[in-house]
């Protein structure tokens, strides 16, 4: 089924109720399909096709919500991209998808201007929700939703692309990954299966609507007829957990560097989370130390520790009741689709063996746009099936019964000595060591190791040392895992995203 | 409160989190979040600027939009703390 048909079959059964909550304004399934039609019938008026991208520069809002169902309605493509984008950034998506429509607001409407001033050739219409100088032939956005009437173009079809959204490489320019509305028809359908999600949901989405963990739980919540809290950011986590208390909210999609923040408050109070029913990280692998202490904190809440990447939505997930008994693994393939753990020719390894992961199914990207190279490194065949695989570029290992456990990316190795080390075994002891809240490892040139581990870490007392950290250290890891030098930080890299970045920390690129 | 203090928060704002970009006009009571003027990180940051820029502590429960969400909260905060 196509994305916005949710929203008309949501929309059927649940009109009056409360789709998304934003602030003070609570927008309902009723609102939320008619002004998504108004605006859809503007875009289509204003020359956007069936197949048009249209680029979304827009942070957490109602607004952005209408958006994404008015462009799949008008047929077209929308492009999210996170609002902290700088224009560099964005002037590269634009001339690499040269979109139709622009819609922005209020924070990025300046970016546009300088994103579209490097790109004469690009001729966009551009949707604001506040006018700004610098574009005076903007569309008011409230004005373009009172357009109509709507009619729908018989011709989409599920196999239309949905999305293209745009991810770091781990080298070079940023990739479009175009997904299809089967595609993520088939993704959030197995997310929902896995979670138990119904209409009696609130979700809690402080995670942007532009990458793609955060974009799933608008579509998770309006398929199956939920409400929806947009939040701006998890800036003020004190406000945001008074809020998931108010609202009622059951489910809580996180991040880790999100949980961090979280148990680094002094004083948490368990009973706001007394409504919560699960709790779920992904985008980069929990620290098992922090799982534990989750766990402690919040006995009764389900944490679903999971693994996703862009191109196929989200890939493996842990049963809840298996965290205890296996906190390091992210779990089993979701529902309807399948994992292996392979060497570098495709063919699958044996439990305990690390290799790369790859996953198959009704939820993987149709490639990068407009990249033929980088698609075909990253859909591959099965050279015994002839299935095509995503290759995640991401290093793990299998057990017996086939829960998978986080290795490393396969480009974050660090040779140091001659010796192999995967950064994140090494954060991992030092997330043991009491003070440490976020930790990053990195290698740093080095005359004659080739590559020295460097420590970042961002400690919640002035009286943790750099003895403490490498006293610690010296005694969790073999000699050569122990950093050679330990940087105390106010705060470490992130991505755009939100996920700790060792590519940031070392100053491989600049933020996306 | 004084001007200077205005000033220099506002300074800060546009070179972080506006980029420069003083094109816009930034009253004092303008919310910083519901205007996405500032995200998580942008938080951390005006809170490293508040303790070194001022000299103040910030506790967790100090983190709040009462006190950081527009330019005249968060000097009518400098103003309470450098009081207390």
């Amino acid at each position: 089924m196509r994305i916005e048909n949710h929203l008309r079959r949501s929309c059927l059964l649940h009109a009056g109720k409360t789709a998304i909550v934003d602030g003070a304004r609570r927008v309902s399934y009723a609102e939320l399909s008619d002004a998504s039609d108004g605006l859809a019938a503007w875009l289509a008026e204003n020359g956007v096709c069936r197949g048009d991208r249209v680029v979304v520069f827009a942070g957490n809002g109602w607004q952005t919500a209408v958006v994404f169902y008015a462009v799949w309605k008008a047929g077209a493509v929308a492009c999210p991209v996170n609002p902290s984008t700088r224009a560099k950034r964005l002037a590269f998506i634009i001339a690499d998808c040269l979109p139709a429509a622009i819609v922005a607001d209020a924070r990025g409407a300046a970016t546009v201007a300088d994103a579209l001033a490097a790109n004469p050739q690009a001729r966009p219409a551009v949707i604001l929700t506040r006018p700004h100088p610098r574009l005076p032939e903007a569309a008011d956005f409230a004005q373009c939703l009172e357009t109509g009437p709507f009619s729908t173009d018989p011709a989409l079809c599920d196999s239309d692309l949905a999305t293209i959204i745009y991810t770091s490489g781990s080298t070079g320019d940023p990739k479009g990954v175009m997904m299809g509305h089967d595609n993520i028809d088939a993704a959030t359908a197995s997310i929902i299966s896995y979670l138990g999600n119904g209409e009696n949901d609130v979700i809690l989405d402080v995670l942007p609507l532009s990458f793609g963990y955060g974009l799933t739980q608008l579509l998770t919540s309006v398929r199956v007829g939920a409400t929806l809290v947009l939040e701006k950011s998890f800036a003020y986590p004190a406000a945001v957990l008074q809020r998931m208390h108010e609202e009622g909210v059951t489910g809580f999609p996180m991040v880790p560097s999100m949980i961090a923040l979280l148990l680094r408050m002094e004083a948490l109070d368990p009973a706001l989370f007394a409504g919560l029913r699960y709790i779920t990280s992904a985008a980069a692998p929990l620290p098992v130390a922090h799982i534990r202490r989750l766990r402690a904190l919040l006995p009764d809440v389900q944490l679903y520790s999971m693994y996703g990447q862009t191109e196929c939505v989200r890939a493996t997930w842990l049963p809840p009741d298996d965290i205890d008994l296996r906190p390091a693994s992210t779990g089993i393939a979701i529902p309807g689709t399948a994992i292996q753990v392979v060497d570098e020719a495709g063919h699958e390894v044996a439990p305990g063996t690390v290799g790369e992961l790859v996953v198959s199914g009704p939820h993987i990207m149709r490639g990068y746009w407009n990249n033929a190279v980088a698609t075909e490194e990253a859909l591959r065949p099965d050279p015994l099936t002839g299935t095509r695989r995503l290759h995640t570029g991401d290093l793990f290992f299998a057990d017996g019964d086939g829960h998978v456990t986080f290795v490393s990316r396969k480009d974050d190795i660090i040779k140091t000595g001659g010796f192999k080390v995967a950064p994140r075994e090494v954060e991992s002891a030092l997330y043991d060591l009491e003070g440490v809240v976020e930790a990053l490892v990195v290698g740093m040139p080095d005359p004659v190791l080739g590559e020295a581990l460097k420590a970042m870490i961002v400690a919640s007392a002035d009286t943790l040392t750099a003895e403490d950290v490498l006293r610690h250290c010296a005694r969790m890891l073999n000699d050569f895992m122990v950093p050679r030098q330990v940087e105390f930080c106010q705060a470490l890299p992130k991505t755009g995203s939100g996920k700790l970045s060792r590519r940031l920390a070392s100053g491989g690129g600049t933020t996306p | 409160m004084s001007d200077a203090v205005q000033m220099k928060i506002r300074d800060f704002i546009i070179e972080n989190f506006l980029f420069g970009d003083d094109s816009q006009p930034l009253p004092g009571d303008l919310s910083l979040m519901e205007n996405d003027l500032v995200d998580s990180t942008g938080i951390l940051e005006l809170v490293s600027f508040l303790e070194e820029g001022f000299g103040l502590k910030v506790a967790d429960a100090d983190i709040v939009p009462a006190n950081l969400d527009s330019i005249d909260r968060i000097a009518a905060f400098i103003e309470r703390k450098k009081a207390a």
